[in-house]
């Protein structure tokens, strides 16, 4: 997969890792027990990602690809800290920052003034750090007036917005991104895929999950193929892409 | 609403370019130690992260209060309310007179109560309530219980206002031990709040039941502390040697409340001192190991389930 003289400078590091996910049928202590006296079983197991070895160099832009369900998400997740696998171990080096979803670390009560500095301060930021960049953030979401009213009257996009530029001037040594680029305008698109292009060029490591294989074939060099929860394919990304091309 | 305002400048012709205006973002920080993911640090890394909890409490009281025009001025209010009726339905309609300084003793009790209700009830919803951030986003969850703690923190100073300021009307001049009796009692609830409530705000994202059963438990608990009654009666009916008696005045949070009666009710009145019960310093000893290890056992519980806390909301 990777030089092994790399191994120890490696940004990423996934080693044996695997999740499964109990579908809990019973929310409630009554459930719990009506379903244990019926005899029902009151969990599927089901395996969302198979023990997988994965390693990332810094600066590396790596592309997962795969099918809906096939654990992009869940493995993004895993990278992130948001879960913890069920085996093996996720280590990573320096600050992470992930889009996950749109509008994850955000508080809809909250202003976007106020939800930039929760959300800055989720990442890892101190108070001066956030003064300190609070200016280049608002220029770069450029959502105007509404920096101060409640973010649950935001558009998807403008969540997108704000939501990126934080994660942007986090100074992120790895950035992970799961296909939210989606809801922006063009414009607003443009200027993100310019703006991760310069983090890659940094010397940062980029973690891609998208549908839109051409636009992952311009970011990323290096592609790994997700299928069932396995690693099917890992190379560089235009044959990735190619594989799942060819398997529809 | 008009959207013309902001949003379409972001269609300028400079897109190509990198934006100048931004700080420089500095090198990427290869030097910097692996980390396992998904480990969180527990309570340690929440005392690092201090400025995003004050960012959180803040979040927590602005949401509580929104749209209300009193504010935070109802932390006054309610306790002061839940003060009166009790004062009006037990001293003047039911007429105990039993105990001297009556309004001082039984909002000493309620500070404790109302403190620790409100932390645990809180805490417990803590995780649940925040699922939106537990799911989406990596960041230390204890913080989730923890804010609650301070929550309940911000509630107390105006109670402790009036709790302080009542006592020395009834005639208390505050003397070094009892000042510390009642911080030591305020923490002793505040550390007991903590440990559980990080159990079973655990316990609450398996079962939702949790919070049911705690809010029902804390209406049993001012009746299972000397908050409204002497003490005495209950050594009365069980027996002041009864292993149930015992029982009872281990439970911490009696502790916890005649350690804030020592603190400001016992020196209001020359007889009071003599109804305190005896063996305090000793039974808080005990309370606080107690409530420190409820804090142990908490903190290992939720970090045990917090791996499972995103998939599970
Ligand atoms: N919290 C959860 N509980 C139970 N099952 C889950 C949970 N999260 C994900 N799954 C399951 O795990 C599988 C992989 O999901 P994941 O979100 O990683 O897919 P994905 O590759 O990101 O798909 P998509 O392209 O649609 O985003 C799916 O079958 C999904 O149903
Ligand atoms: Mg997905």
């Amino acid at each position: 997969m990777t030089t092994s003289a790399l191994v120890d400078r490696a940004a990423v590091e996934v080693s044996g890792v695997s999740k499964h996910f109990r579908l809990r049928h019973t929310h409630s202590l009554k459930e719990a027990v009506v379903w244990t006296v019926q005899g029902r079983a009151r969990t599927d197991d089901f395996t969302a990602l198979h023990p997988l070895d994965l390693t990332i160099e810094p600066g590396e832009t790596l592309a997962l690809l795969g099918r809906n369900g096939s654990g992009k998400s869940t493995l993004l997740k895993l990278l992130a800290g948001v879960m913890a696998p069920d085996s093996g171990q996720v280590r990573v080096r320096g600050r992470v920052a992930g889009l996950l979803e749109v509008g994850a670390g955000f508080h809809p009560d909250l202003t976007g003034r106020e939800n930039v500095f929760l959300n800055a301060a989720i990442l890892g930021l101190s108070r001066e750090q956030v003064q300190e960049r609070f200016d280049g953030i608002v220029a770069f979401a450029d959502i105007g007036r509404f920096l101060d009213t409640q973010v649950r009257f935001y558009s998807s996009g403008m969540f997108l917005r704000l939501a990126f530029a934080v994660a942007v001037h986090t100074e992120p040594d790895v950035f992970l991104v799961d296909e939210i680029l989606a809801v922006g305008d063009e414009a607003f698109r443009a200027k993100c895929l310019d703006r991760i292009e310069r983090l890659a060029h940094e010397g940062r490591t980029l973690v891609v999950v998208s549908h839109d294989l051409p636009l992952v074939e311009r970011l990323c060099s290096r592609g790994v193929l997700l299928d069932q929860g396995r690693l099917v394919a890992d190379g560089p990304v235009r044959l990735a892409v190619e594989r799942l091309r060819a398997a529809g | 609403m008009s959207t013309s305002a902001g949003v379409p400048d972001a269609v300028q012709p400079d897109l190509g370019q990198p934006d100048l205006g931004q700080p420089d973002l500095g090198q990427p920080d290869t030097g910097a130690p692996f980390v396992v993911q998904g480990r969180g640090g527990g309570l340690r890394e929440v005392a690092r992260r201090r400025f995003l909890l004050s960012l959180l409490v803040r979040k927590e009281l602005r949401v509580r209060y929104r749209a209300s025009v009193l504010g935070l001025g109802w932390s006054y209010v309610k306790p002061a309310v839940q003060f009166g009726v009790y004062f009006i339905g037990l001293g003047m309609v039911l007429r105990q007179n039993a105990i001297g300084d009556y309004a001082v003793y039984l909002f000493g009790g309620l500070v404790v109560m109302t403190t620790f209700g409100e932390a645990l009830g809180n805490a417990t919803r803590s995780v649940v309530a925040n699922a939106d951030l537990v799911r989406k986003i990596y960041l230390p969850r204890e913080l989730f219980p923890v804010s609650s703690l301070a929550v309940a923190g911000v509630h107390l100073a105006p109670q402790l206002l009036v709790l302080v300021v009542g006592a020395v009307v009834a005639g208390w001049t505050p003397d070094p031990v009892g000042v510390v009796a009642l911080l030591a009692g305020l923490g002793l609830t505040g550390i007991l709040a903590l440990g559980l409530g990080l159990l079973l705000g655990a316990a609450n994202v398996l079962f939702r039941d949790v919070e049911n059963v705690v809010d029902l438990v804390l209406v049993v608990l001012v009746w299972t502390s000397p908050v409204l009654y002497p003490w005495q009666r209950v050594a009365d009916l069980l027996g002041a040697d009864s292993w149930w008696f015992r029982l009872y005045q281990s439970n911490p949070l009696t502790v916890a409340v005649e350690l804030v009666h020592r603190g400001t009710w016992a020196q209001a009145s020359p007889g009071n001192a003599l109804a305190m019960p005896p063996g305090l310093g000793g039974r808080c000893a005990v309370a606080f190991l107690v409530a420190l290890s409820t804090v142990v056992v908490g903190q290992w519980v939720f970090g045990r389930l917090s791996g499972r806390f995103a998939q599970e909301l």
